[in-house]
C-alpha cells in the first residue's frame, strides 16, 4: 500500500492526500453489491459459453431465470436485512410451507376437514399467522440472547412439524389443493401469479413483486432512521444500544419482515399450483441465506445491501437454470451452488478487510 | 463561566459493592460548568466503575448522583444521556463498519418528509457531521469513509464531536488518550479544551498525569476505590501528581527489587539494572 513506501515524516498535508486515496480505495471496494454484480456478468457469460447450442441467451430463458429468481429473490431481500441486522432465520422455509397450509386448511370445504373460508380472510389470517411467527422467532432471541441460528433452528423443526400435524390431524392429508374452486381465486391470480408477455416470452407477475420488495428494502436500509438502526444493530449491538437505538426492538421487526416475504412467498405459491404441500419451502432457507452472501452482506452483519441480494438470487437462478438447459445431471447444480458460495465468501472477506483497514 | 462556584454534576460520598467486592468507598468528586476534573487511577484502582456510576450503567450501593443540583438515579444510560450527560466509553460506542456520518447521528437521525416518506436526512447528516467535525478542528474529506478507516485519535474526536452536537452539558471520557501514540494524544487533549471553553464540564478519566495535567481543573486520585487526594491545579505541581499516581514509596520498592534481580548477572540483567536505574532517575526527578 502507498502508505508502507510513503517517507515517515510527511508534511501534514500529505497525510491527508493518503488518507483521501485509501479512502476512495474503499469506497469502490466497499459497495457490497460490487462482487455479485461482477458475479451476474460472470455466470451468464459462462453459460452463455457453454450452453449456447441451448439457447441460453434467450427471451424465453432470461424469463425462465427470472421466474425461478423472483420468489427466491423476495424471501433474499428481507433475509439481508435481517442478516445486516446481525440475525439469523433458518425457519423462513418452514414458515412458507406453514403459511401456505394455513391459507389451504382455511379454504379448505368443511366436510373434508377444512373451514370453508373464502380466499381472502384466509390469506389475512396467515399473514397474522406468520407476523406471529416472527415475533415469536424475534422475543425468543432477544430475551433467551442465544444465538438466533440455535433459536430459528428449532422453529425451523418446530413450524415444519406443526405443519405436517396440525394438516394431517384436520385432514388426515398432507397435500391440499383445488384451489381454484374457492372463491376470491380469480382475483389473487391476477395479482400473484399473472404473466406478462414481452418479447415473445412470459414473465411472471412475482418479477414486478421482487424487484418492488428490493427497491423498498434498499430504500429502507439506506434512507431512513430503522436502516441506520439495522446497521448499527448488526455492527455492534452494545455500541448501538449506547446510542440509544432500540435493538431489540429493530431486531423483532427484522424477524417479522422475514416472516411477513415468507407468507408473500407462500400466497404465491399457494395459488400458482393451486394447492398447498407441507413440505413447501424446503431449504428455501438455506438458498435464501446462500443469495445473500452471495450479495455481499457478511454473515456476521452489520454490513451488505438489498441489491446485492437480489444479484445473488439472479446468479443462483442462472445457475439452476443454465444447469437445467444444458442438460447436465441436476445433481451437479448443488456442486455448483456450493463453489459459487465459498468464491463468493472469500471475496466478501478481502473486501472487509480493505473497509475495516486502518 | 457564569455559575462558577455550583457543582454541575456531583457525586457525594459513592460507595458500590459488587457481592464482596467494595469498588468504590465513600467516592465524592464534582464538576462545574466549563472545566475539567480529571479522575486518575492506576488499574484496579474503581476508575471503571466510576464511570458506569457516573453515566447511568451502575446504580451506586450507596451515596448520592446530583445534576445541576438536583439528585437523580439514573434506570439506565439513555436517561443520563438524555439530561445532557454524554459519556463517551473506550469501546467508542462507534461502529466500525459505518459511515462516519451514519455513526454520527446513529440513535438521533435527523428525518423530513412525513408519514410513511418519513426518511433519513442523509444530505443534513452528512453536511452537519463534516462541519461539526470542522468545528472541532477534524478535517475528514469523506464522510461515507466507514469509521473503521480512521485513527485511534480521530475516531475519539469524532465521538467527542457528537457529543458535543448533540447538547451534551457534561462529558464524561473514559480513557480517551490511552492506546494512542503522543500526537494522537495531544490532538483528543486539543478537543477536550475546546469542549470545556464551549462551557461543558468535562470529567476525564485517565492514568496518565501527563496528559491530564495540562488540561485539568481539578484531580481527584482515586488507589484502590477510595479517593486518595482531591486537589485543584493551584494547589498540585505536576511533579506530585505524578508522585502520587506512581505512588512514589511503590516505585522506591521496584527499584530496590529490580537492583536485586539484576544482581544475577547476564543479558536479562543488564536490562533489569537499566530499568532500575531509569526508575531511579525518575525518583530523582520528582524530588526536585
Amino acid at each position: 500500500m502507498a502508505a508502507d513506501t510513503a517517507p515517515p515524516p510527511v508534511p501534514a498535508e500529505k497525510v491527508d492526500e493518503r488518507v483521501r486515496e485509501v479512502g476512495r480505495l474503499s469506497k469502490v471496494l466497499t459497495r457490497p453489491e460490487l462482487g455479485a454484480v461482477a458475479g451476474v456478468f460472470l455466470v451468464y457469460i459462462f453459460f452463455a459459453i457453454i450452453a449456447y447450442e441451448n439457447n441460453f441467451i434467450s427471451w424465453l430463458t432470461t424469463a425462465a431465470i427470472l421466474n425461478r429468481a423472483a420468489p427466491l429473490g423476495i424471501l433474499a431481500a428481507a433475509v439481508a436485512l435481517l442478516i445486516i441486522g446481525g440475525e439469523f432465520d433458518l425457519s423462513v422455509g418452514s414458515l412458507v410451507g406453514f403459511a401456505g397450509m394455513s391459507i389451504m386448511v382455511l379454504v379448505f370445504p368443511t366436510d373434508a376437514g377444512g373451514f370453508g373460508w373464502s380466499l381472502w380472510p384466509a390469506v389475512f389470517l396467515a399473514l397474522l399467522i406468520a407476523i406471529g411467527s416472527g415475533i415469536f422467532n424475534g422475543m425468543l432471541v432477544v430475551t433467551t440472547k442465544l444465538p438466533s441460528f440455535i433459536i430459528t433452528l428449532a422453529t425451523l423443526f418446530i413450524f415444519r412439524g406443526l405443519t405436517v400435524a396440525l394438516t394431517r390431524l384436520r385432514t388426515n392429508r398432507t397435500q391440499l389443493g383445488n384451489l381454484d374452486e374457492v372463491e376470491g381465486y380469480e382475483f389473487a391470480r391476477t395479482l400473484f401469479v399473472s404473466e406478462f408477455s414481452l418479447f415473445g416470452a412470459k414473465f411472471d407477475i412475482a418479477i414486478l413483486w421482487w424487484i418492488g420488495i428490493t427497491a423498498v428494502a434498499t430504500w429502507v436500509l439506506l434512507r431512513t432512521r430503522p436502516g441506520n438502526w439495522i446497521f448499527g444493530s448488526g455492527g455492534d449491538a452494545n455500541a448501538a444500544r449506547n446510542q440509544g437505538v432500540p435493538v431489540n426492538r429493530t431486531k423483532v421487526a427484522l424477524f417479522v419482515t422475514t416472516a411477513t416475504a415468507a407468507w408473500l412467498v407462500a400466497v404465491i405459491q399457494v395459488v400458482q399450483f393451486k394447492g398447498a404441500d407441507s413440505l413447501r419451502g424446503t431449504l428455501q432457507e438455506f438458498y435464501a441465506i446462500i443469495a445473500v452472501v452471495i450479495g455481499g452482506t457478511l454473515l456476521t452483519g452489520g454490513y451488505g445491501s438489498a441489491i446485492g441480494a437480489f444479484f445473488g438470487a439472479l446468479i443462483f437462478a442462472m445457475v439452476q437454470q443454465g444447469i437445467i438447459i444444458t442438460g447436465v445431471d441436476g445433481d451437479w447444480f448443488k456442486v455448483f451452488v456450493g463453489v459459487v458460495l465459498v468464491v463468493a465468501v472469500v471475496f466478501n472477506q478481502y473486501v472487509r478487510q480493505k473497509a475495516a483497514q486502518r | 463561566m457564569s455559575n462558577n462556584g455550583t457543582p454541575l454534576l456531583e457525586i457525594k460520598n459513592v460507595s458500590k459493592y459488587f457481592g464482596s467486592v467494595i469498588a468504590l468507598q465513600d467516592v465524592s468528586a464534582f464538576v462545574r460548568a466549563g472545566e475539567v476534573t480529571c479522575l486518575l487511577g492506576d488499574n484496579g484502582a474503581g476508575k471503571s466503575t466510576l464511570i458506569k456510576v457516573l453515566a447511568g450503567v451502575h446504580a451506586p450501593t450507596s451515596g448520592h448522583y446530583y445534576f445541576e443540583g438536583e439528585e437523580q438515579h439514573f434506570e439506565s444510560p439513555r436517561e443520563a444521556l438524555d439530561m445532557g450527560i454524554a459519556t463517551v466509553f473506550q469501546d467508542l460506542s462507534m461502529i466500525p463498519l459505518m459511515a462516519v456520518w451514519r455513526n454520527f447521528f446513529l440513535g438521533a437521525e435527523p428525518t423530513k418528509g412525513w408519514g410513511p416518506l418519513k426518511r433519513f436526512n442523509v444530505d443534513f447528516a452528512k453536511q452537519t457531521a463534516l462541519e461539526e467535525l470542522h468545528k472541532m478542528g477534524i478535517e475528514i474529506r469523506d464522510p461515507d469513509q466507514p469509521v473503521g478507516t480512521l485513527s485511534g485519535g480521530e475516531r475519539q474526536s469524532v465521538a467527542i464531536a457528537r457529543a458535543v452536537y448533540f447538547g451534551a452539558k457534561v462529558l464524561i471520557l473514559d480513557e480517551p488518550t490511552a492506546a494512542l501514540g503522543v500526537k494522537q494524544a495531544g490532538v483528543v487533549l486539543k478537543y477536550i479544551l475546546q469542549a470545556r471553553n464551549r462551557g461543558i464540564g468535562v470529567i476525564f478519566i485517565t492514568h496518565n498525569p501527563h496528559h491530564a495535567y495540562p488540561v485539568g481543573d481539578h484531580f481527584v486520585i482515586l488507589r484502590r476505590g477510595q479517593v486518595y487526594g482531591d486537589y485543584t491545579k493551584a494547589e498540585l505541581p505536576l511533579e506530585q501528581l505524578v508522585q502520587m499516581m506512581a505512588g512514589g514509596a511503590d516505585l522506591e520498592v521496584l527499584q530496590h527489587e529490580l537492583e536485586q534481580a539484576a544482581g544475577g548477572g547476564g543479558e536479562e540483567a543488564d536490562a533489569l539494572a537499566e530499568v532500575a536505574e531509569n526508575i531511579g532517575d525518575e525518583l530523582d526527578e520528582l524530588g526536585d
